[in-house]
This record gives C-alpha cells, structure tokens and sequence, in this order.
C-alpha cells in the first residue's frame, strides 16, 4: 500500500501524515505543483493552512495543479482522505458535500474529542465496527459543518455521515454533529478531528491508526 | 463584490458585533451580518460572475452582489 501525503504552502500536519501512513504501508510527499501521483494508491490531504487560507479556507488550495490530478483521481474511485485543511478543501474542491464554516465560538480550539463511528463501511473506516468510538484530537477555527438541510437528509439516508462528534463533544456548532462525511461512492472522506495525530500511545490514543489500517487493508502490501 | 454569508445560515461573527454594540451605547441594532468586500479593476465585467462563481464566493454558503462603475 502506498500512500500520498500532499504538500501546499502552508500544510503543516503532512509529516505526521507521512509517519501515520508510513505505520501501515508505504508514504510518500506529493508536491502541489506536480502532477504526477507517483502511482500511489491512495491519496491524503492533509491539515495546515495550505496557501494560507487567504480568501477562504481551502478556496485557493483547490486549484493547485496537483489537485486537478486527486479529483481525476478520485472520480475514478481512488481513495482520497481530507483531514481538517484536507477536508475543507475538498469541500472547496466539490469532491465532498457542504463546506466548513468559523466555529460557534470563533475561537481556535483544540482538544481531545470522542467520534462514534457512523459508517464503518467506507474504504477509511473499515477497521472499525459501526458505533465504535474513536478518542482523537481536533484543533481548528473553522470545523463547523454546514450543508442545506436535503443535502443532509441525502448525506445520512446514503450513509455518507461517517463520523460525528459523540454527545458532549460537538464543540464548533456542526449540524448534527458530524465531525465527518464522505461522497456518494465513499472513497473521498473527509473529517475535522486529526487521526494522525493519534498513532502512538505516547500521545495518549492509538484510535486515529484505524483510518490508516482501513485503507491499507484494501491493497495487497 | 459584496460578499455575505447566506440568509439562514449561523453568523456568529455578526452576533458578536451585534452583542458588542449596546455595550458602546448602540442600542436597537438588530440583524448583523458580517461579509467581505473585494475591490478589482476588470477588462470584462461579464466575467465576474463567473470569478464569484468559482473563486470569490462559496456560493453554498455565501452570496454575493456585483457593484461598479464603468
């Protein structure tokens, strides 16, 4: 399994991406301004302030050559991970539904979260069972989640919420929760909270692996 | 281009003005909402809806409005 861990100006989670991916399989840098994928077999965009968010978060992000080749990618069912910066731009990108709005609280927040696992069926969360619940850490200023209310009746009818913030740890105003979506094929996810971040037992959980095992499950090494 | 966030949608920026103002002695202000103005010279007018379209605006969640003077 080899996995791409995408670098804008400004991403500052991909090395812990790089290290998350490289526990499971294979990772390897994709610079923004290439347009090769280098024939991996999955995708990861990660968190940061990729062209420094000017504008909008993720706006300008989504026209970087190298995206032009993840969404081809991507509409072709290759597995795509939006992670926080990731998963705003995707949202921008018009590869995963609704977009990402300032926290309740307008503040930066940064904290351990709980996540139920609500689709445990998608190419990122296979390693979990649904209800499953996964203690990461989320930091960001604009993670809440916003979609028109029939886009979200489609999203939770087709199973495309696939993680939301167990009670009492919704902190940025999220419609109904969600912490996560993916599209309608569900091989691009999307999520505010940082697995990443959450491999190792020194940093106090090992729940964020699981997206990483999931992925990796589904390529022969 | 005036740009706003969508009617409906939570602007927890224009309700912390909205709650700043009294404070100052501003009272009966109701309905804040806080958007972005962007400022351009432009060859071809036309085009700006297009550019609102796809790089200005989130048209999801934002609206926007085109003012100028030829």
């Amino acid at each position: 399994m080899k996995f791409g861990v995408v670098r804008f100006p400004g991403s500052c989670d991909d090395v812990d991406a790089l290290h998350a991916a490289r526990r499971v399989g294979e990772a390897v840098i994709l610079w923004h301004r290439d347009r090769d994928l280098q024939g991996v077999d999955a995708v990861i965009v990660p968190g940061g302030f990729s062209y420094g968010d000017y504008l909008r978060v993720g706006a300008i992000a989504r026209f970087a050559p190298l995206m032009e080749e993840i969404d081809r990618f991507a509409r072709h069912g290759g597995l795509v991970l939006g992670i926080c910066n990731g998963f705003q731009v995707l949202c921008e990108a018009g590869l995963l539904p609704g977009a990402l709005l300032p926290n309740v609280s307008l503040r930066f927040v940064c904290r351990q979260v709980d996540l139920d696992v609500v689709n445990a069926g998608t190419p990122w969360t296979r390693a979990c069972r649904p209800g499953d619940r996964l203690s990461i850490p989320a930091k960001h200023t604009t993670g809440r989640y916003w979609a028109p209310e029939p886009v979200l009746d489609e999203l939770e009818a087709n199973g495309q919420v696939v993680l939301r913030y167990a009670t009492g740890n919704g902190f940025n105003g999220s419609v109904r929760d969600i912490a996560g979506v993916s599209n309608a094929a569900g091989n691009v996810v999307g999520l505010m909270p940082h697995p990443e971040h959450a491999v190792d037992p020194l940093t106090g959980s090992v729940d964020g692996l699981k997206l990483f095992q999931s992925a990796a499950a589904l390529v022969p090494a | 281009m005036l740009i706003r966030p969508k009617a409906g949608i939570l602007d927890p920026q224009g309700q912390a003005v909205e709650r700043a103002l009294p404070a100052l002695g501003f009272a009966g202000v109701r309905n804040v909402h806080v958007g972005r103005l962007v400022e351009l010279d432009v060859e071809d007018p036309d085009r700006l809806p297009a550019m609102c379209e796809q790089l200005l605006a989130n048209p999801l969640i934002e609206d926007y409005e085109i003012q100028g003077t030829a």
